[in-house]
């Protein structure tokens, strides 16, 4: 899968997450994002799972603190 | 939530709702957005700007009912809240929630300085998750029901609440496998164990279970619990499933309420038969053993007779003429439902949308707590959107799942059986009354022209003749003539210089309902004769016909002819078209000694009829 199209349905989710457009850079993390605590973490990992069929382990799920790591994550697991 | 129906335009129209300036109008779309089979994404975004709304001050609705719930737990319930909240949208109720810091919950019912007793719940949700509940008496189960015992006390003291004890979700490990339950001190066995003994505590004291046990033997443990999230969050419910949770809690509080449904309004051909009485007869419908559509029509039929001895009112509506309707229930000894097990039965040839008032009406019941079945997905949408109230399970296309979604559905959800529960059936029945049925007030023609309905046609070809010979052979009802033709006959108006033919097809935004109209016309000197006439019912009132004579206005006009003439020739079944080319404005003619009919329209003054039919000349309409 392409970066630019991993992003562009990342960019959805998280409209989707938090009601409004959201600017996604691979550095952008939780701080950047207003509304982006520990339960909306949970939300965006489960409409991850959902739209590109990956799934998250426990271990993965603590290191996903960023969008780069995220894209990685997927680029590396989704089905093509 | 599959007996929700899903619609590709849902998130646009949460869009167009952002931006709301009228309580009842926003109010009223919430509603409708929230009766969809949503994901946990689409639930947490229709909560958020349904709360973003109440914020600005345009909600609650005034009127609407308001429930205060606590729902206090061991461990995350925040994921839980929308979906409550949403499936209270679904049900008109207006849900606040207090949501208890975790672990508190036994602190907060004692502490009379709480938020929890300044919020003052109505319902109070006591949503343990399981380790919790086994670790509250070191696994003893007696211990543990004496310890939520004391909880419930609590709070009906304090708040005289509605009290919902969520059962153990039975997430514990196989020790032992089948024979767990040999195991004394296995926590799987424990939670089994528990979940049984809740149940008599529960009766004791009146408090309601929310039986998550249940609930996720059905849809599946793995898919209502996640480990990883377990781990991570302190979910023990996923949150892919909060939209049912939210719905099973609400369906609890709804029945105390006492705003559960009470009336299951049920169609007939084709939901409690298969087939079509009008058409087949006896004979030719699907119903009893030895056939498994028949089998499943069966099933359905028990179940509404099961439900109408827990209490549950029977109704039928039903287009049909009403002695072809009653025609199974007095004459097919498959029938396990009986005339007099329906308290209201209505069958006409009315918008479904009047006859429905008519039944609330008439049983003297609210319209919103009538269950509405039908397996005509253009009836479910006219009842949806003309009678927002109505609770219209979807009804998948195979009978044999009809049972399944009308159960899942959940809408006659009750608390606890009384004798009048059991009677009330019985006494509704007695207060039928028959009246003539109110002039329309359904808003038809907006109905209609939401459909986007497309009528495509052609003339007869080798490709659609099956499907026109089936057609000409067993329609009965709306069948001007009933003229027969066998295959080889029909082949002959092929390339006939002096026939016209059409076989219509209608497709709508709820899908191709197939090939529904033929028409068979002979040319004659200055005239164009109908020779055949006929049409499913199951397109009734859809403004087909006057389409339909459009087509042959303007054939006829293209031969240069001036006048069409038609026949009604009366059966014991096409009663219902007697009336047809007067009310489409044909002159009679002739009546002969048999009761045949001739009527006449001139052409050249013949103005076309608004339709909300787009009409095109289709390469695949027989197909």
């Amino acid at each position: 899968m392409q970066e630019g199209e991993i992003y562009s349905r990342l960019t959805k989710i998280f409209r989707d997450t938090f009601d409004r457009d959201v600017v996604l850079r691979p550095e952008t993390g939780a701080p950047d994002v207003d509304g982006w605590d520990s339960f909306a973490h949970i939300h965006l990992t489960l409409a991850i799972e959902s739209e590109f069929g990956v799934k998250f382990k426990t271990s993965d799920l603590e290191r996903m603190q960023r969008v780069g790591d995220l894209a990685t994550f997927i680029e590396q697991n989704a089905r093509q | 939530m599959d007996w929700l129906p899903s619609d590709p335009a849902w998130g646009s129209r949460l869009d167009s709702t952002q931006e709301p300036s009228d309580s009842a109008e926003v109010w009223k779309s919430l509603v409708a957005l929230s009766k969809h089979d949503l994901d946990f994404v689409e639930c947490a975004k229709l909560d958020r700007l349904t709360q973003k709304v109440a914020a600005s001050g345009l909600l609650p609705l005034r009127g609407v009912q308001r429930v205060r719930l606590a729902l206090l737990g061991s461990s995350t319930l925040k994921h839980l809240v929308s979906g409550i909240r949403v499936a209270g949208l679904r049900r008109h109720l207006w849900i606040e929630i207090f949501e208890g810091d975790y672990g508190l919950y036994h602190h907060d019912l004692l502490d009379k300085n709480s938020n929890l007793h300044a919020f003052q719940p109505q319902v109070i949700c006591l949503a343990l998750d399981a380790p919790h509940l086994l670790n509250m008496a070191e696994g003893n189960i007696q211990g543990t029901i004496e310890r939520l015992r004391a909880c419930w006390q609590l709070a009906k003291n304090a708040f005289s609440a509605m009290v919902i004890q969520q059962a153990a979700l039975p997430v514990a490990p196989d020790f032992f496998g089948n024979n767990e339950f040999r195991m004394p001190d296995s926590p799987q066995a424990m939670l089994e164990g528990l979940n049984r003994a809740l149940e008599a505590a529960a009766d004791a004291d009146s408090v309601h279970l929310l039986k998550v046990d249940k609930y996720s033997a059905i849809e599946g443990l793995n898919v209502w619990h996640d480990p990883t999230l377990w781990f991570r969050a302190k979910q023990e419910v996923h949150p892919q499933v909060s939209t049912l949770y939210g719905d099973y809690t609400a369906r609890l509080i709804t029945a105390h309420l006492g705003r559960s449904a009470k009336c299951l309004v049920l169609d007939l051909d084709n939901t409690l038969w298969g087939g079509v009485i009008g058409e087949e007869g006896l004979q030719g419908i699907l119903l009893g053993e030895g056939n498994a559509a028949g089998e499943a029509f069966v099933a359905l039929q028990r179940y509404a007779l099961k439900l109408k001895e827990r209490g549950v009112i029977l109704a039928v509506c039903s287009k049909n003429d009403e002695a072809d309707a009653l025609l199974p229930f007095t004459g097919h000894e498959d029938m396990v439902l009986k005339r007099a097990d329906i308290a209201c039965f209505v069958a006409n040839w009315q918008d479904k949308a009047n006859n429905l008032r008519e039944i609330a009406r008439s049983l003297k019941i609210g319209i919103d707590t009538l269950v509405f079945v039908d397996d005509n997905p253009f009836e479910r949408n006219l009842i949806r959107q003309e009678l927002p109230d109505v609770c219209v399970p979807e009804m998948p296309e195979d009978p044999a799942l009809y049972v399944r979604s009308l159960s899942r559905a959940g809408y006659f959800e009750g608390l606890a059986l009384t004798e009048e529960d059991r009677q009330r059936a019985g006494q509704y029945r007695a207060n039928e009354e028959r009246e003539t049925l109110r002039q329309s007030s359904t808003d038809m023609q907006s109905y209609l022209r939401s459909m986007q309905m497309e009528m495509t046609w052609k003339p007869f070809d080798e490709l659609g003749l099956q499907r026109v010979l089936q057609l000409i052979n067993k329609t009965n009802q709306f069948n001007l003539t009933t003229r027969r033709y066998s295959g080889e006959e029909l082949r002959k108006l092929l390339n006939n210089p002096d026939t016209r033919t059409w076989q219509i097809r209608l497709k709508d935004r709820l899908g191709d309902n197939g090939v529904i109209a033929i028409l068979i016309c002979v040319l004659k000197p200055g005239e164009m004769f109908i020779d055949t006439w006929l049409m499913s019912c199951r397109v009734l009132g859809r403004q087909v016909e006057e389409a339909s004579l459009d087509l042959l206005v303007e054939e006829a006009r293209a031969a240069g002819i001036d006048t069409i003439t038609g026949e009604y020739r009366p059966t014991a079944k096409n009663g219902m078209v007697r009336d047809l080319y007067s009310r489409l404005g044909f002159d009679h003619v002739h009546t002969d000694g048999e009761g045949n009919n001739r009527w006449l329209l001139n052409v050249s003054t013949y103005k076309p009829r608004e339709t909300h039919i787009a009409v095109l000349e289709g390469m695949h309409a027989g197909r």
